[in-house]
């Protein structure tokens, strides 16, 4: 991730840069940003325990990413440069799903590990043990605090069709591997990744996290939050900017497309299960055949034994497709749906704004202090449009990346099976002409 | 498709040249006991050395049947031509007729009942089975007649390097003369053989003695139609999976087109990826009516069961009866030692009103005697017919069944192989497109 600053003061704004910048009241920024944080400090206060339902809202950075350095990266703009994967600092994995049993419930909890050089963290690798409801919880907190970022979606929590086990080991796998994809994805995120809520959830012991997401906007908060996002979705946005119809309209198109893509993987796997099931039978009936022959038995039993190997080798194949491409075009259906939301709150913001300022355009009282909540909601339409350009512009690449090497991977995957059978066939075809001899220049294979 | 039946069947011919020699020897000698009247001249050859033979075309017709009902059936061009005039480089235009299924089973059946100790190549199916979804199973379908073309010329072919059935006058003026050939065939009378033979196969009766190894054969020629059965099913199965899985693959090729539309830098990697989505889709036609062929040669070799069996049973047919004919004249000379003693050892009807009604006179039994030693004669005339006969079923129809044996390893083994390369085929035209993909993709 490479650190562009913005040349000049951080004023909200600014037109050429995708900057991101927190909501202070407008103001210069100084140099010495000390000051500045403890601004943060005291809005970010008022906003989380104010009364005011107009005011509160997660649009700023949630309460305890003040003081770390990373949040200098917010001034910063989003570009990331492809392939500069030396400056990667921070590695997580999950894996080792294990089984707990209590007495109220049983449930799944994985192994995060992780491995980093940011001096924010105390040491360099932590272990944690974490169960799918934290990785909801962080989930939940992120999009929270940054409404307009578009956070990877995780795995759905049950899958209704196909009567899937909650706990088989296929389902465990898959969710494994997804979960492992979010905090991936997370991590790789130059805003999110810096997050408290982040930081925690790596590192900290169980009793820890279980009374650090105890604090944080209570319920109260975010009971008013849902009922201003309804009221906002029930007004609707008048004058949305050019720049968000496109994303909007992109959004669905993509979203239609990828879901078929989802569909067409997913219905592939179930064919070739279907086509390694009838294939499993023919390998032995070549063996039944092979016990009445005699001259015969040889190539019998060879054709056999070809039959038996492709069959493995397509179950290789379609492990391959169930781990890998389905999964990441269920994964970036379900982002379709983020972005929907994401889209949505932006809106919502921009709605609340102009509700405002039809407000003002009427009442005659309490002008001034509907002047100050108007100045506000501007800096955060701001500020939230300017975060979603810039971060659509990193899931754009994302997207693409991740996309592609699912895409290349299958294909390579595909080239892999027949390359191995082929090898298979043709030691079999060598194996039977040194019997036949002569006649062998009759029976060379095609040449594709 | 053609030259790989002309092949098999050139490979069977210098196959079953080569080990009928001798059998033909024998063959000449005692085709007595066969129809001479309808063989050539022609001595250790076969027909397909002097004349090429081809199942060129095939043609609707309609016209009247028996019932005088309008109806709809397929005929085949047979096209001959000297062998000579081929290799000499002149091609003058075959000499051809037009036949249809129903002749060909007509000449099959007329050789089933007149070399009984043959086992005589097996007509293509006369309808479609083992057929898999996406195939046809109409007799009109122009890929079933297609291939019910290649499989008339191949019994064509292999009757004509069969060194008895080729020299057969009935199957020549089959491939020579159109019009008229239905009257001499059944003028030979072998219809009422046909039904007969029939009967014959079909009743049930016990040997004492058969040869084992015909025994084996016939055990072989069951667990052979079972399993080649079996194998056609699953592989019925396999190919209407194998169908799904290649179709499916469309389907990305048409969403991979809409996506590109709505997207920048990726459009173009994904477009060009979708037309190798199609490709592969439309791929999996090719392989799989190339796989239709294999599938046709084991259905020769399934049919060809009956024919084995067939002749298997026949043997215990002349078994039976010579066993029937030893049988009765033992009993002959039973009775008349009997008669000759005066003691009665065996129970008989004669022996117990003789004992009730007292004893014969001397004259009649002396008539008596005259009677059974005529009959004891005329018995041991008959055992002595039925085991030459016999001992010369199971010599010829061993011979030929060897011939079969060696023909069956070798076109069998073939088929595998060209399985194999089938297969080949199918791994690398894969290789080809996903390879194909895969750079695509890396463009997305």
């Amino acid at each position: 991730m490479k650190l562009r600053k913005e040349g000049g003061g951080i004023m909200s704004g600014s037109a050429t840069e995708p900057a991101v910048l927190p909501p202070s009241p407008a103001q210069i920024v100084p140099t010495d940003l000390s000051e500045q944080m403890l601004e943060l400090d005291d809005d970010d206060d008022l906003e989380v325990f104010s009364k005011d339902v107009t005011v509160t809202d997660g649009g700023a950075f949630s309460t305890s990413d003040q003081i770390s350095p990373c949040s200098l990266l917010n001034q910063y703009g989003f570009e990331e440069e492809e392939g500069d994967s030396n400056v990667k600092d921070i590695f997580v994995t999950v894996d080792n799903p294990e089984s707990h049993v209590t007495t109220i419930e049983t449930f799944i909890t994985y192994r995060v590990l992780t491995k980093t050089t940011r001096s924010e963290f105390d040491a360099s690798e932590y272990e944690v043990r974490r169960r799918y409801q934290d990785f909801l919880w962080l989930r939940g907190r992120l999009e929270e605090a940054h409404p307009t970022l578009i956070v990877h979606p995780l795995p759905e929590k049950f899958v209704v069709k196909g009567m899937v086990e909650r706990f088989s080991d296929d389902f465990i796998e898959t969710r494994k591997r997804a979960l492992h994809r979010f905090l991936n994805h997370v991590a790789e995120h130059p805003i999110l990744s810096c997050s408290e809520d982040l930081k925690v959830f790596l590192t900290a012991q169980a009793w820890e996290l279980t009374s650090h997401k105890k604090q944080g906007p209570g319920f109260l908060s975010r009971m008013g939050e849902t009922v201003r996002a309804v009221a906002a979705s029930v007004r609707g946005v008048r004058n949305r900017p050019e720049q968000f119809n496109a994303m909007q309209e992109y959004v669905e198109s993509f979203g239609q497309k990828i879901s078929s893509l989802d569909k067409i993987a997913q219905r592939i796997v179930k064919e070739q299960k279907e086509y390694l099931e009838e294939l499993r039978e023919c390998g032995p009936t070549y063996t039944l055949w092979s016990g009445s022959e005699e001259e015969l038995v040889e190539p019998l039993k060879g054709v056999a034994s070809c039959l038996d190997r492709c069959c493995k080798e397509k179950e290789d194949q379609v492990r391959q497709l169930s781990e890998h491409l389905a999964p990441t075009l269920h994964e970036y259906a379900l982002c379709a749906d983020t972005l929907k939301a994401v889209l949505r709150r932006r809106d919502n913001i921009q709605a609340e704004l102009e509700a405002k300022n039809d407000a003002l355009a009427t009442k005659k009282i309490d002008r001034e202090a509907l002047k100050e909540d108007i100045d506000k909601l501007e800096d955060r339409v701001e500020w939230a449009n300017n975060a979603l350009k810039g971060d659509w512009n990193r899931w754009q690449r994302s997207k693409r990346r991740d996309l592609r090497s699912a895409f290349v991977h299958m294909a390579e995957k595909n080239v892999d099976y027949y390359e191995k059978c082929l090898a298979v066939w043709e030691s079999f075809l060598v194996s039977q002409r040194t019997e036949f001899g002569d006649g062998a220049e009759r029976r060379l294979p095609s040449t594709s | 498709m053609r030259t790989t039946a002309a092949a098999a069947a050139t490979m069977a011919d210098s196959g079953s040249g080569d080990i009928a020699v001798t059998g033909n020897r024998d063959l000449a000698a005692g085709e007595s006991g066969s129809d001479a009247k309808n063989t050539t001249a022609e001595q250790g050859t076969t027909l397909l050395k002097t004349m090429e033979i081809n199942v060129a075309e095939a043609e609707k017709r309609t016209g009247k049947n028996a019932v005088n009902m309008l109806e709809t059936y397929t005929v085949y061009l047979i096209e001959t031509r000297p062998v000579d005039t081929v290799s000499e480089g002149i091609s003058p235009t075959p000499d051809s007729l037009w036949r249809r299924y129903s002749e060909f089973e007509i000449l099959r059946n007329y050789l089933l009942v007149t070399y009984p100790f043959v086992v005589v190549p097996p007509l293509p199916e006369k309808r479609a089975e083992f057929v898999w979804h996406k195939l046809s199973a109409d007799n009109m379908d122009p890929d079933f007649v297609e291939r019910r073309r290649v499989g008339l010329e191949n019994f064509l072919l292999r009757v004509a390097s069969h060194t008895a059935l080729s020299n057969d006058k009935i199957f020549f003026t089959f491939l020579t003369e159109e019009n008229g050939w239905k009257e001499i065939v059944f003028e030979t009378g072998f219809q009422a053989k046909a039904d007969s033979r029939l009967k014959a196969l079909n009743a049930t009766f016990r040997v004492k003695n058969p040869d084992k190894r015909f025994a084996e054969m016939k055990h072989y020629g069951d667990e052979l139609q079972s399993v080649i059965s079996q194998l056609l099913r699953v592989r019925a199965r396999v190919a209407d999976r194998l169908y799904g899985v290649y179709k499916v693959h469309g389907n990305y090729g048409r969403v991979f087109s809409e996506w590109s539309a709505i997207e920048k830098e990726m459009g173009d990697g994904l477009q060009s990826a979708g037309h190798h989505m199609d490709a592969y889709a439309a791929s999996v036609d090719d392989i799989l009516e190339e796989e239709e062929h294999y599938a046709d040669q084991l259905k020769e070799y399934l049919f060809y069961m009956d024919s084995l069996k067939a002749v298997c049973r026949k043997h215990e047919l002349t078994q039976f009866e010579l066993e029937m004919a030893a049988q009765d004249l033992s009993s002959k000379k039973q009775q008349r030692e009997e008669l000759a003693t005066g003691t009665v050892r065996t129970f008989s009807l004669k022996g117990m009103t003789s004992k009730l009604f007292g004893q014969e006179t001397p004259e009649q039994r002396e008539a008596k005697m005259k009677v059974l030693e005529e009959q004891i004669q005329e018995g041991e005339e008959e055992v002595k017919e039925k085991n030459s006969e016999c001992d010369e079923f199971v010599n010829n129809a061993w011979c030929d069944i060897e011939r079969f044996k060696d023909q069956k390893d070798h076109d069998l083994k073939e088929a595998l192989i060209s399985y194999a390369i089938m297969q080949i085929s199918m791994c690398k035209k894969g290789i080809q497109v996903w390879s194909n993909a895969k750079e695509c993709f890396n463009k997305m």
